[in-house]
């Protein structure tokens, strides 16, 4: 690493992870490194291991075999809390709002726990805070609704949202867009690609090609828990490879 | 502070005047024999809802706490003659102990699991106990007073005071922890255990600390019951009655508010008390069961989520 130059160093580096359920191998020997500010895809047909990797890199998962490292620091044991308040932080694939909060509170949970050492003393800094990401995420209209009233986009932008609030340097989205229309996809695409010009780096996860063509700089693709192909997205999307696993042979 | 905290500890310190004047006052001694229960129980409930209520785990080992409480100065008492403070301090001590053993069973067992699993830890204890000759073994201990300290001229007053700080630091805790940070990131962990982690909640160090404050705050409730009945049993110490009756006590009042329990404990503590001497002690698990069921089925949210949802409806009906 340090042949290569400080400013190349990765901002999350994935070294041999394996990850195994009983006899299942979820994910096997996966390498990757990811750079500071990169907008990363990552696909792969159902079952391939995407979701059980970023669970890897969050923490919800601990991977056996293989280091997980951020910025510098090896996090591989860490609890996920901990992960976060370094600055990693995620949506989920079916949204898991906190459903006795309002959409203000569900972040003041993120202000409090993940962000406490960047300045948000008094409760009124900290309110500025939260409406500033609601302003940036387009929810300012819903902070004092409950969380249980949103509709379906407006709950992925709400984990987006909360995601932000921790802070984050690495955001992961996993498929944010899933069962959004058209025009839903391309609201949360532009919030995405806002983000990324905050200075976050990116995994977004994602089925919808269109949604992974436009926002990737780079593509990895799973298939059973290996990579198959890894590069631009165009080249990625005309591997072989990438091809069969997801139209079969 | 606040002006909600302001208010808070002017009401705190009116309650602790009151109690005082009543025992100067008052020189029939079943009210403070009765009273004293129910601030027990208000004790019980508002510390069982810190775990029970902010964080969604449903201790039903309530009366495992209250036992070792009561077990602890019986300890003490028989080993050195320790004086009230300290056995109180020393149950304290031990609930938190054992309240940090519940908390590390929460790193494995979620919901249901949980609760069995401290329904087991009530009957490994009051087994324990049982065996254990030098506090009584199954016949139980007779346990003497030590004369009662001035201003009180009897020592059922003194425990109902003793009980009625109890009930203000248990009150106090509750509130503290409801305002603060920590009352958030159990809600959040209530709500969804993963989502709060992954938001940055330490979950598990936070539902091991709220089972240390709640376990403390029980076994600390229990400690006066030794000397208020000079006796001490394993199968009254250890009953089930006191887990389901403060499980229902804080289901009744609502858990979303440190009120709630408090509101509960009056509520079904007054009941208790009151059929107890009008028809039977055994009416009252009849009554329990019931009132239990209708809220269940009624108000979900106990009486303080009933109050305030009727409140929203008046308002809403007005707009």
């Amino acid at each position: 690493m340090t042949a290569r130059g400080i400013s190349e160093q990765p901002l999350l580096r994935i070294d041999a992870v394996t990850k195994r359920f009983g006899g299942f191998v979820a994910l096997d020997n996966v390498s990757v490194d990811i750079r500071p500010g990169e907008r990363f895809g990552l696909i792969g047909p159902n079952g391939s291991g995407k979701t059980t990797l970023i669970n890897c890199i969050s923490g919800a998962l601990r991977a056996e075999v293989g280091t997980v490292v951020f910025a510098g620091e090896d996090i591989t044991r860490l609890p996920a809390h901990m992960r976060t308040r370094r600055g990693i932080a995620r949506s989920f694939q079916i949204p898991r709002p906190f459903k006795s909060m309002t959409v203000a509170e569900n972040l003041m949970v993120a202000i409090d726990f993940a962000s406490v050492a960047d300045g948000f003393v008094s409760a009124a800094q900290r309110r500025d805070g939260v409406m500033s990401i609601l302003m940036r995420t387009g929810l300012a209209s819903k902070a004092d609704v409950s969380a249980t009233r949103l509709s379906q986009v407006e709950l992925r932008k709400m984990e987006l949202a909360r995601a932000m609030a921790t802070r984050p340097k690495l955001l992961i989205s996993d498929e944010a867009m899933a069962g959004l229309s058209s025009s839903e996809v391309d609201e949360v695409l532009d919030l995405l690609m806002k983000l990324a010009g905050e200075d976050i780096t990116i995994i977004m996860i994602e089925h919808i090609m269109q949604a992974v063509m436009r926002f990737s700089q780079r593509v990895m693709c799973l298939d059973a828990g290996r990579i198959i192909a890894i590069g631009g997205p165009a080249e990625v999307m005309a591997n072989q490879r990438v091809q069969e696993a997801y139209l079969g042979t | 502070m606040s002006r909600n905290s302001v208010v808070f500890w002017i009401g705190a310190a009116l309650f602790l005047a009151a109690v005082v004047l009543m025992t100067q006052v008052i020189g029939n001694q079943y009210p403070f024999f009765a009273g004293y229960v129910i601030l027990q129980f208000i004790v019980l409930a508002v510390a069982w809802s810190i775990l029970g209520g902010y964080a969604g785990y449903v201790n039903f080992g309530t009366s495992a706490f209250f036992g070792v409480g009561v077990y602890t100065a019986v300890f003490l008492v028989k080993a050195i003659g320790a004086p009230l403070a300290v056995q109180i301090a020393a149950a304290a001590t031990v609930g938190a102990l054992l309240g940090f053993a519940v908390g590390l069973l929460t790193l494995r067992m979620q919901g249901i699991f949980f609760s069995i699993a401290t329904i087991a830890v009530t009957i490994v204890i009051e087994t324990s106990v049982t065996n254990w000759r030098f506090v009584g073994g199954a016949a139980g201990i007779q346990i003497q007073r030590p004369p009662v300290m001035p201003p009180f001229d009897n020592y059922v007053q003194m425990l109902f005071f003793v009980q009625a700080l109890l009930v203000v630091l248990a009150v106090a805790t509750a509130r503290y922890i409801q305002i603060s940070w920590i009352g958030r990131g159990l809600q959040a962990l209530k709500d969804d255990e993963l989502a709060a982690e992954c938001t940055g909640v330490p979950t598990l160090r936070l539902k091991v600390l709220a089972c240390v404050i709640s376990g403390a705050l029980m076994c600390a409730a229990g400690a006066p019951a030794a000397m208020y009945l000079q006796y001490a049993d394993p199968s009254s110490a250890f009953n089930l009655n006191y887990s389901v009756t403060v499980l229902a006590m804080s289901l009744i009042g609502g858990t979303a508010h440190w009120m709630g329990p408090v509101v509960g404990a009056i509520l079904l503590g007054v009941t208790q008390q009151l059929l107890a001497v009008t028809i039977s002690s055994e009416v009252n698990v009849l009554v329990l069961g019931i009132m239990l069921v209708l809220f269940v089925v009624a108000a979900p949210e106990g009486l303080l989520g009933l109050i305030g949802r009727l409140v929203r409806y008046r308002a809403g009906g007005k707009a």
